[in-house]
């Protein structure tokens, strides 16, 4: 029987991750992957990474992937595809599906690294085709070029959610509503008002009743719920629409571990069933270690950290480090990813309604309630200020754990310290030179550049722009607000693109003065 | 708790959504696993071997955690008293023909 | 329902154009790109009819993990067309029930 001194089960950010730092460090490592191709859900990620840079902030999903697996190959990480592990026993050995065999490996020790399954939920014609999961949707986009369908209904407001509703824009396709049962939305604001202002309008409180059609989807009937989460009479409402994508959650896959005799719990924290890890990601099974979704619901970010941490513990189990060597490599990994569970959405605070920011600003209910943050709210956070000439205006308005903006700035206009979920503070003393550096730089797209002196009762605003076709400059069109809706008309007068800003373009639009504070897109006439 | 056979859970009540399916490999409706529950079935392995939920193609990939909140919500307890169903392998779905092939362990490489 | 120029991802990377059959009739789809995604590009959204019920049923996960995907490929039922690669002369077929037997009376 072949024998490994580490196999990786899923070749995911963790199991990469995982992988990487064993076998820079000696051991024989085998990552066995179900899929055609590895990387897991890192190459339908197309959106810039929340984080600090030593979580791969701004930098785009697939991206990432691609140098794990540049890493993998240098590291000599053997990497065996189209293998499906479909056991795992407690004295280490797999049995995995190759081609049409049955094949047992053995290794010293393991890494559960399979990441986690959708959630779905059963409504009327759920069954129907044109009904599909949130991921159906990335992967049929992302990876292979087509869309999933023309008009879109997302049940969910989750990261999940958001981010796909976006990249279902991008790809060409209408959102024609975000729906979720919840009050209000659960993924970061910054998300949801990335697609408010393409014009996606939020439905909280709402749920679906029925998928129509008989052969495939050809409309949505949706509703309010009540208190009693049951959709009250009356209040139904038609979509027309040809998908419905689900986006309700995420479950640990952590059937393995289960099946080695891993001492599992049930952890909403977590998000499901999981085994039960220690600090290096541990389970109760000596040898075997469970890194990234499958011991708990995180982002990419925090998989790979875990990852890492898991394939370091792994090599000084085997002698491969001393302990000196595991503590310093460990105490090194573990700021980050404890930056990572900081905020409004860590794991801690799932369940919890927060109302104030850590700074004491009321949280936008606007945001929560329909996905933009209205105008009457804008003014009570520290990156939105007033100024003469060109500044940024900082629309980031939740302890998230990100700060590529304070980087990003050259003058050092714009400060969030050593608190990384702290909100962004626009610093009124240093003079803006209009890079737009922090423009590109913000993953959740929510600084723009404004400037209410470009001339005689016009101002300009410079906003991110990641959709086609780009509009040239001299377009005339309609600046659109933070709810989608048109404000006034608009002439592009600047389009910046530059390989720093990866495909983020700045298109700096003139508007009338009065609308400098109200003008976040832009639509060309049609 | 969940184990507690002598709980008593009162009678079958049909329900407007009875006709959902569930599990959608094996076609199992919302309504079958509830009155499963009323037949005595109070774990989700009994319930797996009694409905084949779970059992299709997708080795319940898509239902596991729906079954559970159904039982659970019949008995009237959370769904994480309940113990999940038993892993055990294969943890996918694979043809017989392939699982009758197994190698063992030194009759390659 | 292709993508022809991307915002972010530019053109997509495509393998050559090739011929399949899909119940009995010829179609255009890529090489080497999943079965469901040339037929989704083509406008089918009918993969297969359920065994109890003979409902219709489509791409659900498009990851090979839900199995609702699955047609009669070469003959061969239960193939999950996300993840399985189209290959030039591909017979692909609707799928009644969880065997390969053709429906009486369809096409």
């Amino acid at each position: 029987m072949k024998r490994y001194d580490l196999i990786v089960i899923g070749a995911g950010p963790a199991g990469l991750s995982a992988s990487i730092e064993a076998a820079k460090r000696g051991l024989a490592v085998a990552v066995f992957d179900e899929n055609a191709k590895p990387g897991g859900q890192l190459f339908k990620q197309i959106h810039k990474f929340f984080g600090a840079k030593e979580h791969k902030a701004k930098i785009r999903g697939f991206r990432i992937g691609e140098d794990l697996l540049a890493q993998a190959a240098e590291t000599g990480v053997e990497v065996v595809l189209n293998a499906v592990v479909i056991g795992l026993f407690p004295e280490k050995e797999i049995t995995v599906k190759i081609g049409s065999d049955v094949r047992h490996f053995k290794a010293d020790t393991i890494i559960i690294a399979t990441g986690a399954s959708e959630n779905m939920v059963p409504f009327e014609g759920w069954t129907l085709p044109g009904v599909i999961g949130a991921g159906a949707a990335q992967t049929m986009m992302n990876l292979h070029g087509v869309l999933p369908g023309k008009r879109v209904l997302m049940l969910g407001s989750g990261n999940v959610g958001l981010v796909v509703s976006y990249q279902l824009l991008q790809a060409g396709c209408e959102v024609v509503a975000v729906c979720d049962m919840a009050p209000r939305v659960g993924g970061y604001g910054v998300h949801a008002a990335k697609i408010a202002r393409c014009g996606v309008p939020f439905y909280m409180e709402h749920t679906i009743v029925k998928a129509e059609g008989s052969v495939q989807v050809t409309g949505v009937t949706i509703g309010r719920v009540g208190a009693d989460r049951q959709v009250i009479p009356g209040t139904e409402k038609h979509l027309a629409v040809d998908t419905i994508c689900l986006a309700v959650g995420l479950s640990p896959m952590s059937q393995l571990a289960d099946m080695a005799y891993c001492a599992m719990e049930d952890n909403p924290r977590k998000a499901g069933y999981v085994p039960v890890v220690d600090e290096f990601g541990e389970t109760s099974v000596p040898g075997i270690f469970a890194a990234g979704d499958v011991s708990g619901i995180e982002e990419a970010s925090s998989a790979m950290i875990e990852g890492r941490i898991a394939g370091v513990a792994a090599a000084y189990r085997l002698g491969f480090i001393d302990k000196t060597a595991l503590n310093a490599q460990v105490q090194e990994l573990k700021p980050a990813l404890s930056s990572l569970r900081q905020g409004m959405f860590a794991p801690e605070s799932r369940g919890k309604t927060i109302t104030k920011t850590e700074e004491g600003c009321a949280i936008s209910e606007n945001l929560l309630r329909v996905g933009f943050i209205a105008e009457d709210e804008i003014s009570r956070y520290p990156g939105v200020t007033k100024q003469k000439g060109v500044h940024p205006v900082i629309e980031c308005t939740q302890n998230i754990p990100c700060n590529p903006c304070q980087d990003a700035c050259p003058k050092k206009c714009i400060r969030i310290g050593s608190q990384i979920t702290a909100l962004p503070v626009v610093d009124e003393s240093e003079t803006c030179i209009d890079c737009g550096m922090c423009v590109a730089s913000c993953s959740g797209q929510a600084i723009f550049l404004v400037n209410e002196d470009f001339a005689e009762d016009y101002a300009t605003v410079t906003l991110p722009y990641e959709f086609l076709p780009l509009p040239p400059e001299g377009d005339k069109g309609f600046a659109l607000g933070r709810d989608g809706q048109k404000v006034c008309t608009a002439e592009v007068v600047q389009v910046r693109s530059a390989p720093a800003f990866d495909k983020t373009h700045l298109l700096t639009i003139k508007v009338p003065r009065d609308m400098a504070m109200k003008a976040r897109f832009y639509k060309a006439e049609v | 708790m969940a184990k507690d056979r002598t709980k008593e859970i009162g009678a079958f009540a049909a329900a407007p959504d009875d006709n959902l399916i569930i599990c959608r490999c094996e076609e199992i409706t919302k309504g079958e696993i509830r009155s499963a529950v009323h037949d005595g079935m109070f774990t989700l392995t009994e319930i797996r071997r009694y409905l084949r939920t779970g059992m299709g193609l997708c080795q319940g990939q898509t239902c596991s955690r729906l079954v559970k909140a159904i039982v659970a919500s019949e008995l009237g307890v959370t769904p994480s008293e309940l113990e999940p169903a038993a892993s055990r392998a294969p943890m996918r779905p694979i043809e017989m023909r392939i699982l009758a092939r197994d190698l063992g362990g030194d009759q390659h490489e | 329902m292709r993508i022809e120029e991307h915002p972010i991802l530019g053109a997509p990377q495509r393998g050559r154009l090739i011929t399949f059959t899909y119940n009995g009739k010829p179609m255009e789809g890529y090489e080497g790109e999943p079965i469901a995604s040339a037929l989704r590009a083509a406008g089918v959204m009918v993969h297969r009819y359920s065994k109890k019920e003979n409902k219709p049923r489509g791409i659900f996960c498009a990851i090979g993990r839900c199995t609702d995907c699955v047609m009669i490929v070469d003959g061969k039922p239960n193939i999950r067309t996300c993840v399985t690669p189209l290959t030039e002369g591909m017979n692909v077929e609707t799928q009644y029930g969880i065997s390969g037997k053709r429906k009486e009376g369809s096409a």
